[in-house]
């Protein structure tokens, strides 16, 4: 957009000659226009705050604050032994819980060396992608709304409204749901509830190509979005971008085929890609994205079969509840877990990335031998996300900075931790 | 003017306006539930059979509210800006046949009033914008400055083909003038920049950007609350009436139609009330289905496209009159 970029120098150079001695008021001085938008703001996903500094309608200048929702959970977690954090990172990505507690549980189970059996390593493929779907969802539907398709917000929240109600049937929690357990789930998913996920699934792509006739091809929606806030593959990765707004850049990079987790390896899907690496490239890549999804599940629940959903891993999994009853080792072993938690750890340092609806969400932990993680640092999609939103909207006109906030996708309960 | 005439033209203003009032209060239950339905929802089902008595409570409500006026506004402009938007939106009704020889005021330049008063129209929320001394709102008075100028031409334009045809800007003539086949059909271009330009003109979806929710907050009604934003929002509605009944008058043939039986004159005013809800449910259908113009397309749209079409308009009517 060379008119834009032009607009942008005379700004700059205005500026210059604002401050320079030589000008004596001959030519009327512009300053720019300093507008706060959020913390309370309808379209900032959250509370993220943007300070603008506006040449008409144009943006100088984009400056994010964050920070109103930091609860210090890296923090908090260095008193917790490995077994309590679990909640808290319900709390990070709130809109997909699931995919969080099922990236922590990963990361402990590579740092304790946990095997998970097959059953439960399913179970978890096939919820982390309904709460990709849940997430996609949520996420089309506020980034219409702020583009000011309002149909697409209401048809969006009546599908994630089943796959909540999925979740609330597999372990009673709707938004912070705590499922996954170290080495295992809470509880196991009875056949029904797969049947009636499979029933889901059946209906699901029609239901994308629902939202895909409100939108896909409406000239409004392409004028808003494509062309708009490019990010180049280069510096996508430069800015350390990931999940599908580096892969609407043409970078075919997903954690699910890097880190050994779940049971991606063992059912047919494909990395999904834009090429342009506008906001429509990264819409097509996550409308894309919800038939990969649903098609994981799917075949997940073809190839699912019976059998046990805890791990032998006696540091964090319960001894079975008739034993604890009966003999003393087992009741000690309850007692002692519940109430202390696991008392050793290996010692090292660990990074383990899995791919979140966001993108890619890692937990470093540096161990020093106790039950509660020394230091623990989560490296978060959106807080990297954020980062890059000031490249993508200084030269653009206000209402773009809405539809790029919408684009990357971020949750401020993640960004702020 | 005799006493007895001055009379019935105030009896008439006083009906026509409560009456209008009235269906500018439930056309906003309409959009509800034209939108809800639209979106798999119900729309309010709660006050009264099928929500029928939310209106009622809605005003209720905003008359009840806490009158707040933040203490950096410039009170009297503050004070005027809402009022000058009902003003216009509901005078511009005079002028508009609702039946066969009935209009509260007959005048010969009806399409340059209702023009000049939705101009008017939005001072209302430039004058608001400003007098709020917020940025949000001072921003969605601007865009609404910039959009009034660049669509209040492409409307005019528009409306110089009908003119031509009719040989007249009496909205009456206009109407007896499609006695032989509405204007719908040869001034196809017109009927479609003047559609366009009327949903930009009225604020509305895809051109609400003075009061765009998600970037602006509601741009220039950010600061007005209760009473205040109610008469905002009546003039909102009282332009969409305005613009369709124009519509419907210089496009669809206003009040013409076959004789209802049993139905007399009122006949007439059937065919052009089923004509401008026709109008205002294109208005809410396009609200549940469209997203947002940006800023510098809006104005593009106006400029580069509306503008010349009309034009062209103009020039392809006189050749044919000449013809």
């Amino acid at each position: 957009m060379p008119c834009t970029q032009r607009k942008l120098t005379t700004g700059i150079l205005m500026n210059e000659m604002k401050h320079s001695p030589n000008n004596n008021g001959s030519r009327l001085a512009t300053k720019e226009f300093t507008l706060n938008m959020g913390p309370q703001h309808p379209a900032t996903h959250g509370v993220l705050r943007l300070v603008l500094d506006l040449d008409g309608e144009t943006i100088v200048k984009c400056t994010p604050y964050v920070g109103y929702l930091h609860r210090g959970v890296e923090k908090l977690s260095e008193n917790r032994n490995y077994l309590q954090i679990l909640p808290l990172t319900d709390r990070l990505d709130y809109i997909s819980s699931m995919s969080n507690n099922i990236g922590y549980c990963v990361a402990v189970e590579k740092l304790f060396g946990i095997e998970l059996p097959e059953r439960t390593e399913y179970i978890r493929t096939i919820v982390s992608e309904l709460s990709r779907i849940a997430n996609h969802l949520l996420w089309l539907a506020t980034h219409a709304l702020d583009i000011g398709a309002m149909t697409v917000f209401l048809y969006c929240f009546r599908e994630r409204e089943k796959i909540l109600d999925l979740f609330e049937r597999l372990c009673g929690a709707r938004l912070t749901v705590s499922y996954p357990r170290i080495g295992g789930l809470k509880n196991d998913a009875d056949a029904r509830w797969l049947e009636d996920v499979l029933a889901f699934t059946d209906e699901f792509p029609g239901r994308v190509g629902q939202y895909e006739t409100l939108i896909n091809k409406n000239r409004i929606w392409l004028r808003r979005t494509k062309g708009v806030g490019v990010i180049s593959a280069e510096d996508a990765i430069n800015w350390g971008l990931s999940g599908p707004t580096l892969r609407g850049s043409g970078v075919p990079y997903d954690v699910r085929t890097v880190t050994q987790y779940g049971m991606y390896h063992k059912v047919k899907w494909k990395i999904c890609t834009g090429k342009n690496g506008d906001i429509y490239d990264r819409y097509r890549v996550r409308m894309d994205e919800f038939h990969q999804s649903n098609s994981i599940i799917r075949q997940c629940i073809e190839q699912i079969s019976e059998g046990p959903i805890m791990a032998d891993a006696p540091k964090f999994t319960l001894p079975p509840k008739d034993r604890v009853l009966s003999d003393m080792e087992h009741l000690i072993h309850h007692f002692v877990l519940i109430t202390k938690g696991p008392q050793t750890a290996p010692e090292g340092e660990l990074y383990v990335p899995t791919e979140v609806p966001k993108g890619e969400l890692g937990f470093f932990f540096v161990s020093d031998g106790t039950g509660k993680p020394y230091r623990m640092r989560i490296r978060s999609p959106s807080f990297v996300h954020v980062a890059a939103l000031p490249r993508l909207c200084e030269g653009e006109l206000l209402a773009d900075i809405i539809a790029n906030i919408g684009s990357i996708d971020i949750v401020l309960g993640e960004c702020d931790r | 003017m005799s006493v007895s005439a001055m009379l019935l033209v105030f009896i008439k203003t006083i009906l026509v306006v409560s009456v209008f009032l009235i269906h500018v209060m439930y056309v906003q239950y309409f959009e509800r539930k034209v939108i809800g339905h639209m979106q798999s929802r119900m729309g309010p089902m709660r006050v009264g059979w099928h929500g029928l008595l939310q209106p009622i409570a809605d005003s209720i409500k905003l008359f009840f509210k806490e009158d707040i006026i933040p203490s950096a506004a410039d009170r009297p402009i503050f004070y005027i800006a809402p009022i000058i938007g009902v003003i216009a939106g509901v005078s511009s009704v005079a002028v508009i046949p609702l039946w066969e020889n009935f209009s509260i005021a007959n005048l010969n330049v009806g399409i340059l009033y209702i023009l000049a008063l939705s101009s008017i129209a939005s001072y209302s929320v430039i004058l608001g914008g400003w007098a709020s001394n917020s940025k949000y709102s001072f921003l969605g008075g601007l865009r609404s400055s910039a959009q009034v100028i660049s669509y209040e031409i492409a409307m005019g334009l528009s409306l110089v083909g009908v003119m031509m045809m009719a040989g007249s800007a009496n909205l009456n003539d206009i109407v007896k003038a499609q006695a032989n086949g509405w204007f719908i059909v040869p001034q196809i271009i017109a009927f479609v920049v003047f559609f366009i330009s009327a949903l930009a003109e009225t604020n509305r979806v895809p051109f609400d950007l003075p009061e765009a929710e998600t970037e602006l907050v509601s741009g220039f009604a950010t600061e007005y609350s209760g009473m205040r934003w109610a008469l905002f929002f009546m003039a909102e509605y009282a332009g969409m009436f305005v613009m369709s009944g124009l519509a419907a008058t210089c496009f669809l043939g206003g009040w013409s139609g076959p004789q209802i039986p049993f139905m007399g004159t009122m006949s007439g005013l059937i065919w052009f009330l089923m004509k401008l809800y026709m109008f205002i449910f294109i208005y809410f259908w396009i609200r549940a289905t469209l997203p947002r113009y940006r800023y510098d397309q809006l104005m593009g749209l106006g400029w580069k496209i509306f503008i010349p079409l009309a034009l062209l308009n103009i020039v392809i009517t006189g050749l044919v009159k000449i013809l």
